[in-house]
């Protein structure tokens, strides 16, 4: 199975180069044969490790490939585990990529840097997939730094956009700050575990837990704690987590297809994944999921509300990616690991759905973003329609749809969770499923209903996305509707994450949901009976009354709610501090160590000062030259006389 | 086969090559040029069996020569080096091919004078890196100078005098000091041998005098803070090859020189003042990116980078007493050493690299101010795709050689304290924040203006120059272990040299 495994790393490697390097000897053609083909060798090589791993139930797949470095005793290696929840997370995101592929050929069409733009997809399902398959945390920083670069060139990949290379950067330095904390944890870990590999770092887990460090002097803190709250600063990075969520909306200037791959379904989970996958190590610190849970309540309604306001089809689906990010990180705060996990899948599909049909309402509206200027779209595109109106249903957790599975048991986990913050992120979770369903219901509601808002030119060009652009929508609508229906049983309930994840026996809540789960319609019927199903009916209907029954409303409401409006406008005000206080101080301080530090301290004073200063005692000591004679002779005298007087013996 | 004097070889060939360009001036410059083609490719195909030939398995000298040289003063000619040394070699006589192919056509005035400069002076600095013997150490340390002062004296920008005097200035204030210590060390020992001198004992007041005094001499030409000015001036007057050599080559001899002699002459002091060395490091590595980011100039920002690159090194090299501090054992301390040896490798490429970018626009645009660039990527596509492959190996992306020595002094310095590895970690942002700044101002945009709308992209020449240092810096962060392997025995020696007192 090496070999397999090796393929499923390697095909996307070497379609990338094709594309990237020989990209205008073969064309463009050539180039996105290369890519796709690659991806989709990948994607069938995961389907066989999918078939062999989960339904073949073949032993974990723990090995090491090549030794990178050996210093000072410590072994680096890049090596594969494959087990239950690698299995998926490689069947997920080659099928999405594949999907992502095909879908480019339409939508990429006619863009001069196509060849580059499928060298950069398939290097990111290689990146993606080694960080998904690493066994130690060498790998896994590896694929966690090469899916931000990826992501880094593919936000700018419209590089004359002033916008798009100041996005590409931020998202960059983002990232940076959390990957920042996530060495610092893997330090930790280096430091306290003696090994990088996760076999042994978990082995080693409860030993350690009890250990402490100090790192203001006096003040003992735990190991764990802070090792994971490290490792945690840079899941908030790479999963767009308050306050490190900023990057995300700005990367949707890149091109539709990498939002739908990148910032949505795959690389941002990243962080959720590194969580899950850290399971032995956080479960020993009720401190630092306590700090996850808190940090992902907060992303997962805030977030959302910023979504309400957007006008940018593309900004909206990305707000609502950070909402579900929050969600995702709330199961994992509130040890429901499994659920986060589930979740993760279902929304990989029906967000990328939902970007992908952004994307074919973007291409129709020739390249327009804003849904104010849309509406009525149903009749024009109804593949798109019926495609969007599932992972719209999907998002909001309507019964029966994916999403209404994962959300619904990540709620019940939070609600059954003694983890401090719980309550609290019981009540943000809630209120967000009423936002979920209103700006995703609104933004439906603007684009396919009501008065047909766009100009006369783009009206007359209107018309549904060639196949390749379509299919791709259809086989991504057809999990989001049922892969809930067949996951729910085995991922949350039964013993698919046995031996990948670790719960201890006080913090499991899903298996105390678990005691009255009798099957999927049962949890539909109970899920009908809560809250959060009132809740998003409220939002679909608070949509429908504000932007089709009454589209003057929303215009006075805004304007009775200005102050309210204009904190969300500014997006709470994150991008005004940073910009104030992290770009401009850190170029004025670099600019005063520079011109007063190195320029006036170092070299006007010290260099050019002791250059200064020997020529002034130059200059005194010349007026000692003076050529007189008598002057020399009367030097020497007293010369004469010190010495005799220092020799002579009164 | 084995038994050729290659240390000599590697010191010679080069200088007797150099006199004979010199000699050949009058020969016309394209034969000039592949004399020297001829002889820098051979002395490099002549180093590389001491990687090949290298034994890993002991921390003793290899391919050691000796012979009496001034025998008044038990002066020798000994030549030999380990696991630390011989690396360095290498990387000295890959890069001088590299300068030699670069100032192909680039250089047109007085080519012979050039390309003898570049030859002897990498003869000289093989010396260095393979002297046994204080004084020979010595002769070459200070020879070196003078080849490089010649390139940024004839073929530098227009401040070249200032930036000249500067740089002769700074490191032979800081040289003087290296040889009265040297001399010192003669009176205690008898001879020059360096080796004798690590095995001497000596009292602590004497030790720390030692230390201080040799800091100056190598913290100069590293170059650390507050003694760093002299760098980017330097810099940014010096043609192409010469930043390129002087990024690559001429800043690891002081990294060398603390590895060679302050640790092992002086541990105790090293143990006393190892707090100097990590505050001056996390100095250059946190005030010294800031500084970088503010810069206008292409080429003082890369050199203020290697500044900031150069303190991984240093800290990495000090952090052994911490850690025995912190944890009670050494372990850990080498994983510093190692890095702090892999940073300088991989700064050769890297810093070599962009310096060697830099050029490839200067030599089209006449301008390295970053105001005058925007949107190089519209008319130099293939040259874009280098540069930002450099400049990701610029910020430690994991996969780059860039990587590999940071993380190796990150995970090292957590063992010794939290903050300092708090500190230096910074720099994942502040070095991302200094080279993405630059790549967007410079590579990405709109074609800013006429000249850049008339950039050709580069020629089969300059890209084989940066196929070959994009080819080793992915090389290298893919899989150091080959070059981290040749390590271990010297730096394990090391270690244990640094933990036992003279006292």
């Amino acid at each position: 199975m090496k070999l397999v495994y090796l393929g499923v790393v390697l095909a996307p490697l070497i379609g990338s180069i094709i594309a990237g390097v020989f990209g205008k000897v073969i064309g463009r053609s050539g180039a996105h044969w290369a890519a796709t083909l690659g991806v989709a060798i990948s994607f069938v090589l995961s389907l066989i490790t999918f078939n062999h791993v989960v339904l073949g139930g073949a032993p974990v797949f723990d090995e090491t490939i090549y030794t990178w470095m050996v210093s000072d005793g410590f072994s680096f290696e890049v090596g594969f585990l494959v087990d239950n929840l690698t299995a998926m997370m490689m069947l997920v995101v080659t099928f999405v990529s594949l999907m992502v592929h095909i879908y480019t050929i339409g939508y990429m069409h006619d863009d001069p840097g196509y060849q580059r733009f499928f060298s950069y997809i398939s290097l990111f399902t290689f990146s993606m997939l080694m960080l998904v398959m690493a066994n130690n945390f060498l790998q896994l920083f590896f694929g966690w730094e090469a899916v931000g670069l990826v992501s880094y060139l593919l936000i700018g990949f419209w590089y004359k956009k002033e916008t798009a290379i100041f996005a590409n950067m931020k998202a960059f330095l983002v990232n940076r700050v959390g990957d920042f904390g996530f060495l610092l944890g893997i330090a930790a870990v280096l430091m306290y575990f003696g090994s990088l590999n996760y076999a042994e770092v978990f082995a080693d887990a409860p030993s350690v837990a009890n250990l402490t460090m100090e790192i203001i002097p006096g003040v003992e803190w735990n190991v764990m704690t802070v090792t994971c709250i490290l490792l945690f600063i840079g899941a908030m990075g790479k999963s767009a987590q308050v306050p490190l969520h900023v990057w995300l909306p700005d990367s949707m200037e890149g091109p539709t297809p990498i939002s739908a791959l990148i910032h949505a379904a795959t690389m941002v989970t990243a962080g959720i994944f590194m969580v899950a996958r850290m399971s032995p190590m956080y479960e020993l610190s009720v401190t630092a999921l306590s700090v996850v849970l808190v940090i992902g309540a907060i992303t997962a309604l805030f977030m959302g509300f910023l979504g309400i306001i957007q006008n940018d089809i593309k900004r909206v689906v990305a707000y609502s990616t950070l909402s579900q990010l929050g969600y995702m990180t709330v199961a994992l705060g509130a040890s429901a690991y499994a659920a986060g996990l589930f979740h993760l899948m279902t929304h990989a599909f029906f967000k990328a759905l939902l970007f992908l049909a952004a994307g074919s309402v973007i291409i129709a509206m020739h390249h327009e973003q804003d849904i104010r200027k849309m509406g009525g779209l149903k009749k024009y595109m109804p593949i798109t329609y019926w495609c969007m109106m599932i992972g719209s249903l999907a998002l909001i957790g309507f019964p029966g749809f994916s999403g209404f599975f994962s959300k619904d048991a990540i709620i019940e986990g939070v609600h059954a969770s003694q983890i401090p913050g719980a309550s609290f992120a019981y009540v943000c979770l809630v209120l967000g499923v009423f936002v979920t369903a209103f700006y995703s219901f609104r933004m439906f509601f603007l684009v396919f209903h009501g008065k047909e808002r766009m100009d006369k030119h783009t009206k007359e060009h209107l018309h549904e996305s060639p196949k390749v652009v379509t299919i791709p929508l259809i086989l991504l609508a057809i999990p989001s509707i049922f892969i809930g229906l067949f996951a729910i049983g085995p991922l949350l309930f039964g013993d698919f994450f046995a031996k990948e994840i670790f719960v201890l026996p006080e913090h499991d809540v899903l298996a105390k949901i678990g005691e009255s789960y009798t099957g999927v319609l049962g949890f539909m019927l109970h899920g009908m009976m809560t809250l959060p199903f009132w809740m998003a009916l409220g939002g679909v209907l608070s949509a429908w009354f504000l932007y089709l029954k009454r589209p003057d409303l929303p215009a006075q409401i805004k304007q009775r709610f200005q102050f309210i409006y204009n904190i969300l406008d500014k997006n709470y005000g994150f991008d005004i501090f940073n910009n104030a206080f992290f770009a401009a101080g850190s170029r004025g301080l670099g600019r005063l160590l520079w011109r007063k530090g190195d320029e006036k301290g170092i070299d006007g004073f010290m260099v050019n000062g002791s250059a200064r200063a020997i020529g002034w005692i130059s200059v005194r000591v010349r007026n000692l030259q003076t050529g007189y004679l008598y002057h020399y002779a009367f030097a020497m005298i007293v010369g004469l006389m010190l010495l005799l007087s220092w020799y002579l013996p009164w | 086969m084995t038994d050729l004097p290659f240390l000599s070889l590697v010191i010679w060939l080069p200088i007797i090559g150099g006199m004979i360009v010199l000699a050949a001036h009058n020969a016309g410059d394209n034969l000039v040029r592949w004399i020297s083609l001829a002889i820098s490719v051979l002395v490099f195909l002549v180093s590389i069996p001491l990687y090949t030939l290298f034994d890993t398995a002991t921390h003793e000298m290899q391919f050691t020569e000796t012979a009496s040289w001034i025998p008044a003063f038990n002066i020798s000619y000994a030549l030999g080096v380990d696991g630390i040394s011989m690396p360095l070699i290498l990387l000295t006589t890959f890069f001088t091919v590299i300068v030699v192919i670069a100032g192909w056509e680039i250089i047109k005035d007085r080519v012979a004078l050039y390309m003898a400069s570049f030859l002897i002076m990498e003869g000289m600095m093989n010396g260095v890196f393979a002297a046994l013997d204080g004084v020979l150490f010595y002769v070459f340390w200070e020879a070196m100078l003078v080849p490089m002062f010649l390139i940024i004296g004839i073929w530098g920008g227009a401040d070249r005098i200032y930036a000249t005097i500067k740089f002769f200035l700074y490191t032979f204030l800081g040289s003087v000091l290296l040889l009265v210590t040297l001399i010192y060390l003669y009176f205690q020992v008898g001879n020059f041998s360096i080796l004798a001198f690590q095995d001497v004992q000596i009292g602590m007041t004497a030790q720390i005098l030692i230390f201080l005094a040799m800091l100056l001499a190598f913290a100069v030409k590293i170059p650390m803070w507050p003694v760093h000015t002299w760098l980017p001036d330097a810099h940014v007057q010096a043609p192409t090859g010469g930043s390129i050599i002087l990024a690559a080559i001429m800043l690891k001899l002081g990294a060398y020189g603390f590895l060679r002699f302050m640790v092992p002459i002086a541990p105790d002091a090293s143990q006393e003042l190892d707090w100097l060395i990590i505050t001056l490091s996390l100095i250059a590595i946190v005030y010294i990116s800031f500084v970088a980011i503010v810069q206008e100039d292409m080429k003082k920002l890369i050199a203020y980078s290697s500044i900031a690159h150069m303190g991984f090194a240093t800290l990495g090299f000090f952090l052994v007493y911490g850690i025995l501090e912190n944890t009670g054992s050494t372990n850990g301390a080498a994983l510093g050493i190692e890095g702090g040896l892999v940073q300088l490798i991989s700064h050769g490429f890297i810093s070599g690299a962009m310096f060697y970018c830099i050029g490839v626009m200067y030599d089209r645009m006449h301008s390295r101010r970053i105001s005058d660039y925007g949107g190089v990527v519209n008319t130099m596509p293939v040259f874009a795709a280098f540069f930002v492959l450099f400049s990701m190996a610029n910020t430690g992306l994991p996969g780059t050689s860039g990587f590999v020595g940071e993380f190796m002094v990150i995970l090292s310095a957590f063992q010794s304290n939290f903050w300092i590895a708090f500190l230096a970690a910074t720099t994942l942002i502040f070095g991302a924040a200094y080279t993405l700044w630059l790549i967007k101002r410079v590579i990405f945009g709109e074609i800013a203006n006429e000249n850049i709308a008339a950039l050709k992209d580069v020629n089969r020449r300059e890209i084989f120059i940066l196929s070959v240092l994009a080819f080793l810096v992915l090389a290298l962060g893919m899989y150091p272990d080959p070059l981290v392997e040749v390590m271990h025995s010297s730096v394990d020696h090391l270690v244990e040299q640094a933990v036992t007192s003279k006292l």
